[in-house]
């Protein structure tokens, strides 16, 4: 367990820097941590994020196929939002803990 | 006559008919199962065709024979579930009533989701192991092949079995080192998880193992297409990793009678309440195994405990009675190894797998989370004890709750 402040608010993050409450999460904490590894959120990552903040909330599970299949981008432009491991980086952003599709 | 109806005769499915017939009353209920195939396959034993070690016929027998004398089977494909309705509709158009379902259509895989995988070298030097054919096509190609590129890529989470990818590596080194010419097959492991497993401390142990086998990984790699022509695997943030044979492990993805029926998600598996094993949508529809939502391996073992659950919650409904059973997403994998040698993984929703020993805390006789010749006695064992206990819905040895006793955490 660790805590950090984000755009002015102390926030509890797992061991692997996830947020173990996801209600704290803000858009201004989200550009916040983007910020941190040098990368700026347009209106389509947030909209990718709030995407992955719903999903959630449902209790559905999340693949970066059924990002895919969101209407918001498709698969490779959703590696162009989030370079590299664009799953484990987007639920970071959203605020929730890591993807546990994978089992 | 009040009516149980079952979905799918595979794994899950055939344990629920066997159990419920014994306690349901024949003269109240009618239990029907529906499956649109004949033959039952002991999915476990397709990592063993390729190598010679069983044939086609050693994995197969008919769904018939492990139905139980006062259960209806009926030979059919399903169009959808009308649940508002408690109506199962068949292909044909006739229609079951029922009062309560149990899904078990389980997952298959979907080549056709990624483009060019089941193209021009479909079978002839692209190869799945998730089916029959996949299994015994690729079983006819190592005969005669003399080496080269060996990758094997994973395209998506969740598959079955998440351990069969590794041991098919780990199998394939020692089948080579056997065959004189593992000097000339180079294997890579192409997978979109950062590591081997997709538990950290599992993940640790069998990354490790890789190592030693000398089988290099490629993580973090997700699957965008497959080129024939220049015999490359494409990532979608466009990396490629060459072959000369490629070992798939294609998108899976629930029946899509699921989707027609509006019981699942995006990749048409079963919303199911983790706990509890009903749908949660309908309260009088049960899920069991592959084809449920549940975040935990898609398994035997898994269905195995999860009939328990399954089984008890079931009563509890039909009697009105609150749920008395709880899963806790119990799994136990045998890994096979190669060189007669295997390891053994037990975990659950919220315990990942350690090392120690199983099922006796101490003295095993199996090893968790390290190979030993024993564990491999288990893997082969085990085919014996599904025919003749585990789809007959007889008791197994092992309790469906996970234990801690036993392990080092």
């Amino acid at each position: 367990m660790a805590q950090k402040e984000y755009a002015g608010k102390m926030i509890e993050l797992d061991d692997n820097g996830y947020f173990t409450n996801s209600d704290e999460w803000s858009k201004e904490i989200a550009a916040e941590m983007a910020k941190e590894n040098g990368e700026e959120l347009s209106d389509k990552h947030f909209e990718v994020l709030e995407f992955i903040r719903n999903k959630i909330k449902e209790g559905s599970s999340l693949t970066i196929r059924s990002i895919g299949k969101s209407g918001i981008t498709d698969i490779k432009g959703f590696y162009k939002l989030f370079p590299g491991a664009p799953l484990k980086k987007a639920t970071l952003y959203a605020g929730v803990s890591k993807p546990s599709s994978c089992v | 006559m009040k009516k149980l109806v079952i979905l799918g005769a595979g794994t899950g499915g055939t344990i629920m008919a066997n159990k419920m017939r014994k306690v349901l009353e024949r003269d109240e209920w009618d239990i029907t199962i529906i499956d649109q195939f004949k033959t039952h396959y002991y999915q476990p034993g397709f990592l063993f065709i390729p190598f010679g070690v069983y044939t086609k016929n050693d994995v197969i027998k008919p769904k018939s024979d492990f139905i139980p004398i006062g259960v209806n089977f009926i030979q059919s494909a399903i169009d959808k579930v009308d649940a508002k309705n408690n109506k199962v509709i068949l292909q044909d158009g006739e229609v079951l009533n029922y009062d309560y379902l149990i899904i078990s259509t389980g997952v298959k895989i979907v080549p056709e989701e990624t483009p060019g995988l089941k193209g021009e070298l479909w079978h002839k030097n692209v190869f799945d192991f998730y089916t029959v054919e996949g299994a015994t096509a690729l079983g006819e190609f190592f005969k005669t092949w003399q080496g080269g590129e060996l990758v094997l890529n994973i395209a998506d989470n969740p598959i079955k079995c998440p351990v069969a990818p590794l041991e098919f590596v780990m199998f394939a080194d020692a089948f080579f080192i056997e065959r004189g010419i593992r000097d000339k097959v180079n294997i890579t492991f192409v997978t979109p998880l950062e590591g081997a497993f997709t538990k950290p401390r599992a993940s640790k142990v069998l990354g490790g193992m890789l190592k030693e086998k000398n089988i290099n990984v490629v993580p973090d790699f997700y699957l965008e297409s497959v080129d024939n022509e220049k015999k490359v695997i494409r990532s979608y943030d466009e990396k490629e990793v060459p072959f000369d044979c490629l070992i798939t492990i294609p998108v899976h993805m629930g029946d899509s009678m699921i989707e027609r029926s509006g019981l699942g998600d995006d990749m048409n598996f079963v919303l199911t309440d983790k706990y509890y094993l009903n749908s949660t949508k309908f309260d009088n529809i049960f899920v069991i195994g592959d084809s449920a939502n549940l975040p935990t391996s898609k398994a035997g073992s898994v269905v195995h405990f999860a009939a328990e659950v399954v089984y008890e919650n079931l009563l509890c409904a039909i009697e009105g009675r609150p749920f008395t059973a709880k899963f806790d997403g119990h799994s136990n994998c045998y890994i096979e190894t190669g060189h007669g040698k295997g390891a053994l993984i037990d975990f659950n929703y919220d315990t990942e797998p350690l090392p120690g020993s199983f099922p006796f805390p101490g003295i095993g006789p199996f090893g968790l989370l390290k190979e030993t010749r024993m564990n491999h006695y288990g893997k082969l064992m085990f085919r014996w004890m599904y025919w003749h206990i585990l789809l007959k819905g007889k008791e197994m040895p092992i309790p469906s709750e996970m234990y801690m006793a036993g392990k080092e955490a």
